[in-house]
């Protein structure tokens, strides 16, 4: 084990929290350890292990050390650091663009439409372009749902189309229309170069193009999206790691009534 | 005398077996009547027929497509090219070049003797059924004079979509100690009706399947197979739109392992079934005779129904997909028949469940190099449980005697694995395997315990299952959703145009040279 980690030094650092001067928590206020992982294309040895401390050093951390380390393959090779990370970040300052709903559970969703909508809200979702993973979609729509969250399939007072993979963005305006679709859901996973951006985006352009845009409530979702780039690529809404059904049919439903109004 | 940890009465499992080869068998009535454009563009590739014309276009393509579009594809190329032959002199490569620059119309010449034109096609076929045979016999020579990976074979993934990155990749996994290198497919291939030419650099989420490609990374893996001592293998993707194409690509470059399942390119790729069904009896055939271990997509049942309810269909359609390898002459030691350890880390007893069903896919199985999944759906971006699954994952493996171990990366969820991560995989199933050697020789299951109960009980919801496939078809049962929740109509989905039925003239000599023949 290498020496510092538990290191008795007086550290010359507040232990109050600060929320103006936020930093990673290890086991003290403002210690600022952080662990990471990297390879470097460099054989092992020594130089390596110190070309790993000085690049630490450059991104800001402190007392850098390198407590693991294996040449993977000639020429390259795996560290595992540990750091105290000098930067610090003004938590009380920062915004975060959010879908501006509350999230209601199952039951709640279809009381609520049942009530203030008074028929089945008509959703589609797919995975489109080249996109070959339904986990996304599936997590949402499919009737068992994701992580003991129902899909969309099992609610009452929606009626969910699950078109599943690899789905042209021609072929899912013309779903949209046949079925006379209330919302639209996008799921993208492969984000490779970004290829999802640009699917994304040609969707928006159709949908305008056919008049549609402004007649469906239009999401997105998937592990890379957050509803901040959602918005910025012309949809409603987008929904990230983390968000299940009942984010996406509370969304859904309070923005149709909203749109009645 | 057949012994089962699990307590699984082998008459039961006999009667599976039986169900399951009268669905391949009502299959193969429609299959043996039908070819379709991507065998007759594999046939094209077996006599000689490579390269693309100038606008890219791959040869078997522009040869078959002109002879569809005359209308005249159900005699199959090998009628035409073998007359053709005859009337021109020329060779199967020669008439595709003129084929492609409208110097040659091979539907309209004079037709001679049908015993001459399969004659003079003779040593074209010879060519390639010697290269392939010979390619199997330099796999098996290398493994005798050096080694192979015991059994779970290591088996990753690479997927930078530059063949020559994955080449680094791939020789730097193999002396990591894998045994088995994947290169991953760009995203869509299967749905493309060609196979693209030559060297690749640009993919997404993978690299393409071509020819070039597949000599570049056998070349590579030959290489460091020689440093290292040990055979390396390499498995593509033999599905899709140009399933026996590419199993044919795949023979003739010494690929090792491929992913080869109709059933899979149904369900999740919207592919026709008919379509994929014809064209995966011409693979298998050519991948029995290859040497080659095909793997079957059963895993990926489970990523969208549940792997605890809905185990009974991944048994039943493992047991369909051995009829359907049996019917296209694939022994047993070349079918990796898939199946996942994919149930919710959430489940009590999750684990127990999760051996149970390897251990009876190994009984019932017994000679067949399974191919073993490891947890996707449940990695949730927590690297250090995900290294936890993946333990778990290993450990089931090395108790049950699988033969194919995909190892689960820590990243799974993430991003297409980085180096490290899969050093990590590999340092967790080596630990694993050497810790755990004899583990399933030492332990017994406790009778009429939950385990025993559990595969029990899948192997019944499987005869049923398999019961109601047989009053019906596999074809009815795919329409009505049977295997992952997933429904599909017989005469929808890619690729149905493509589907003929044979004349009389129809001539495919491969299928006697290959079928169930080394």
């Amino acid at each position: 084990m290498s020496t510092g980690l538990y290191s008795t030094d007086k550290k010359e650092f507040s232990n109050e929290l600060n929320l103006k001067e936020i930093k990673p928590y290890g086991d003290t206020m403002n210690d600022g350890k952080t662990q990471l992982s990297f390879t470097l294309p460099v054989q092992c040895g020594d130089e390596a292990i110190e070309a790993a401390k000085q690049l630490m050093k450059k991104m800001g951390f402190e007392n850098p050390q390198v407590v693991f380390y294996k040449e993977l393959t000639k020429g390259f090779t795996f560290f595992n650091c540990y750091g105290s990370c000098t930067h610090n970040i003004d938590f009380t300052t920062i915004v975060v663009p959010k879908v501006d709903t509350s999230v209601m559970t199952m039951d709640e969703t279809d009381e609520y439409i049942k009530q203030n909508i008074g028929r089945k809200l008509i959703v589609i979702g797919a995975s489109t372009g080249t996109d070959a993973h339904t986990v996304g979609i599936d997590a949402i729509m499919n009737m068992k749902g994701f992580a003991g969250h129902y899909g969309l399939e099992r609610y009452d007072m929606i009626e969910a189309i699950n078109m599943g993979s690899q789905v042209l963005n021609e072929d899912f305006i013309a779903k949209a229309i046949e079925m006379k679709a209330d919302c639209l859901l996008v799921s993208q996973t492969v984000t490779q170069k970004d290829v999802h951006i640009k699917n994304l985006v040609e969707l928006v352009e159709m949908l305008e193009a056919e008049g549609l845009r402004d007649k469906v409530i239009l999401c997105c979702g998937g592990p890379r999206i957050n509803h901040e780039l959602a918005k910025e690529l012309g949809y409603d809404a987008g929904f990230g790691m983390n968000t299940y059904a009942d984010n996406v049919a509370s969304y859904m439903a309070e923005e149709f009534v909203r749109r009645m109004k | 005398m057949r012994e089962s940890k699990l307590g699984l009465d082998f008459t039961k499992v006999d009667y599976a077996k039986q169900l399951a080869k009268n669905i391949s068998n009502d299959v193969q009535t429609f299959v043996d009547s039908y070819s379709t454009v991507a065998v007759e563009r594999t046939l094209c590739r077996l006599v000689g027929i490579d390269g693309v014309d100038s606008n890219e276009a791959p040869l078997p393509n522009v040869l078959v497509d002109f002879i569809k579009d005359k209308g005249m594809l159900k005699h199959g190329v090998l009628f035409l090219l073998g007359n053709a032959i005859v009337a021109t002199g020329l060779s199967p490569q020669e008439i595709a070049e003129k084929t492609a620059n409208n110097q040659l119309d091979i539907t309209t010449l004079p037709l001679y003797d049908e015993e001459k034109a399969h004659k003079a096609l003779q040593p074209y076929i010879d060519s390639s059924i010697k290269r392939i045979a010979g390619n199997r016999r330099k796999r098996e020579d290398f493994i005798k004079n050096n080694s192979e990976g015991e059994k779970p074979y290591l088996y990753v993934i690479v997927a930078t979509g530059n063949i020559y990155e994955d080449v680094i990749q791939a020789q730097a996994a193999a002396r990591q100690g894998s045994d088995i290198i994947a290169v991953i497919r760009t995203t869509g291939q299967s749905l493309l009706d060609y196979v693209p030419y030559g060297a690749t650099t640009e993919g997404f989420g993978g690299t393409f399947a071509t020819q070039e490609n597949f000599r570049i990374m056998r070349k590579a893996l030959d290489e460091v197979g020689q440093e290292v001592g040990r055979y390396i293998r390499l498995c593509n993707y033999c599905s899709g739109l140009c399933m026996p194409e590419i199993a044919a690509m795949g023979a003739l470059e010494g690929l090792d392992v491929m992913l080869n399942d109709a059933l899979y390119g149904i369900l999740f790729r919207d592919i026709n079934m008919k379509r994929t069904l014809v064209d995966q009896y011409f693979s298998r055939i050519i991948n029995g005779f290859a040497g080659v271990i095909i793997n079957t997509g059963e895993d990926n049942y489970l990523t969208t129904a549940d792997a605890f309810e809905e185990a009974h269909t991944v048994l039943a359609s493992d047991l369909i997909n051995e009829q359907l390898a049996f019917a296209a002459g694939l022994p047993e030691e070349q079918m990796g028949l898939g199946h996942a350890f994919e149930m919710d880390p959430d489940l009590e007893n999750g684990f127990l469940y999760e051996l149970a069903q390897a251990q009876m896919t190994r009984e019932i199985f017994p000679n067949a190099p399974l191919k073993y999944m490891p947890p996707t759906k449940f990695m949730t971006g927590n690297i250090f449980r995900g290294q936890i699954q993946n333990a778990l994952f290993n450990a089931i493996s090395i108790w049950t005697g699988q033969g194919l171990q995909l190892l689960g990366m820590l990243t799974e969820a993430v991003h297409t694995p980085f180096m490290s991560d899969r050093y990590l995989a590999i340092e967790n199933a080596k630990y694993i395997f050497n810790n755990m050697k004899s583990i399933g020789d030492e332990v017994e299951f406790k009778k009429g315990g939950m385990m025993q109960s559990r595969a029990q009980s899948v192997l019944d919801d499987s005869i049923a299952l398999l019961k109601r496939i047989d009053e019906e078809s596999l074809f009815d049962a795919i329409e009505k959703g049977i295997f992952a929740d997933i429904k599909r109509p017989k005469d929808g989905g890619k690729g149905l145009s493509g589907v003929f039925e044979k004349d009389a003239h129809y001539y495919n000599p491969f299928i006697e040279l290959m079928k169930g023949k080394r």
